[in-house]
């Protein structure tokens, strides 16, 4: 099952619709990571509130977008993971360290204008400062 | 040789059948007995308490009142041989006494001085027919000993389900999810947690937090006398869930003694941001609120300092 991927702006949304196969979420993460440096979009939002399971390989693959996002130049934020969801990858050692994660959409698009913001704006003032 | 067998056989089956005949009988006696001298047998039972000094969260006439009930009780177990009754009686009697302290060695000295008293009656009535009295025990004892029982195991019975009864209550009553300000919670702990509270406690905490979309979140265990290793993983766990929700946590009131435990018995805590007390969670939670850009983003260093080299 595909998973759709839409463009809001500066970024990229994927919704998971419904639970993934193992080549779905490959396909997935091609998918995004090709369209992350085609758009020049500065970040990308997976939705995955629709998700009731989470195994392994599915927190590797959203861990893996996120870090090769990173590398296109893009922010990545996980959105709506579910309370019984997110205790259970916990008891599994799951924590998706280092990978932003928040509540729902709204929150994601928030988190991600911040990000862009605070980049824009620290590249500026670090450049000159000389140092050693 | 087989006849012999056979013809022994059926003398004795003829025997203990006249023995189980004559022992109902002798119940009968006993009963009619125990019944006729209600009065001054009840009388000399409610006595015995009050001088052994039982029951005395009661009054006097509470005791006789109840001795009364549970004398009738008694010698209708007696003769009818169902308890039923009495384990119901017993049941609303400590229903009644456990609320007023009334301990279990107490329930359990009162029946026993019953048994007491009306063994006593019983040799005082047949001291001059020792072998009577031999089988008038023999059928009085095993029916005592288990009215005994029934009450001693009503009781207890009935502790332990307002116990039960109250731990759920408490469970229950422990574990508020506070909204202190836009998107701020407080979890003030306060008792003691086991794992079965510790997960309840992160269940409700991370609906919580999805319900009042909370960005922070301050756990306050000052009212935790102690943790252990399980529940301090267990903490940990809450606080990366949470994290995976969007919400930071902040732990606060780790008493003296927790964090020495919990250093000596070697949990890793690194990934908890912790301050002293509930004001300074608080103030902290403010801080990581007024400024609504991200919280310690996760991955720094784009720009590391080695390039400006």
């Amino acid at each position: 099952m595909e998973v759709p991927i839409l463009r809001q702006g500066q970024y990229l949304i994927a919704s998971i619709q419904s639970a993934l196969t193992d080549a779905d979420l490959s396909h997935l993460r091609e998918a995004l990571i090709a369209q992350v440096g085609r758009s020049r979009c500065r970040g990308v939002i997976v939705d995955v509130t629709a998700l009731d399971v989470m195994d392994s390989f599915a927190v590797r693959t959203l861990r893996d977008i996120a870090h090769m996002a990173r590398l296109r130049g893009a922010e990545t934020v996980i959105v709506g993971i579910q309370p019984d969801v997110a205790f259970a990858m916990v008891q599994l050692g799951l924590t998706l360290k280092g990978v932003a994660t928040v509540l729902d959409l709204e929150e994601g698009l928030a988190f991600l204008d911040g990000r862009t913001k605070e980049r824009t704006l620290e590249v500026k003032p670090k450049r000159p400062s000389g140092r050693g | 040789m087989d006849t012999k067998k056979s013809v022994s056989v059926s003398t004795r089956t003829a025997e203990s059948s006249a023995l189980s005949e004559s022992s109902a009988g002798l119940l009968r006696e006993l009963v009619a007995h125990l019944r006729q001298n209600r009065t001054q047998l009840r009388e000399e039972w409610a006595r015995r308490i009050t001088r052994a000094e039982l029951l005395t969260a009661m009054t006097e006439e509470e005791i006789f009142a109840e001795a009364t009930a549970v004398y009738d009780n008694y010698v209708e177990a007696l003769e009818t041989g169902t308890f039923e009754a009495l384990q119901a009686y017993s049941r609303r009697l400590s229903e009644r006494i456990i609320p007023r302290g009334v301990e279990t060695d107490e329930v359990v000295g009162i029946v026993l001085l019953l048994r007491d008293v009306l063994a006593r009656s019983l040799f005082t009535k047949y001291q001059d027919n020792v072998e009577k009295l031999n089988r008038i025990l023999d059928s009085y004892e095993p029916a005592a000993n288990r009215i005994a029982n029934t009450v001693a195991v009503g009781f207890v019975e009935e502790r332990e389900r307002i116990i039960r009864q109250q731990q759920e209550a408490i469970r229950e009553l422990s574990t508020p999810v506070l909204q202190v300000r836009e998107r701020l919670l407080i979890l003030p702990i306060i008792g003691v947690i086991d794992p079965q509270r510790a997960r309840q406690l992160t269940e409700q905490l991370l609906r919580a937090i999805r319900a009042n979309r909370a960005k922070v979140v301050v756990i306050d265990v000052t009212g935790v006398a102690a943790m252990d290793s399980g529940v301090a993983n267990h903490l940990v766990q809450t606080v990366e869930a949470s994290r995976l929700l969007g919400a930071t946590v902040i732990v606060t009131g780790l008493s003296p003694e927790i964090a020495q435990t919990l250093v000596t018995i070697g949990v890793d805590l690194s990934e908890m941001a912790t301050v002293g007390d509930l004001q300074g969670g608080i103030e902290e939670a403010e801080r990581l609120l007024a400024d609504r850009a991200p919280p310690a983003p996760p991955m720094r260093g784009e720009l590391p300092p080695e390039t400006s080299r």
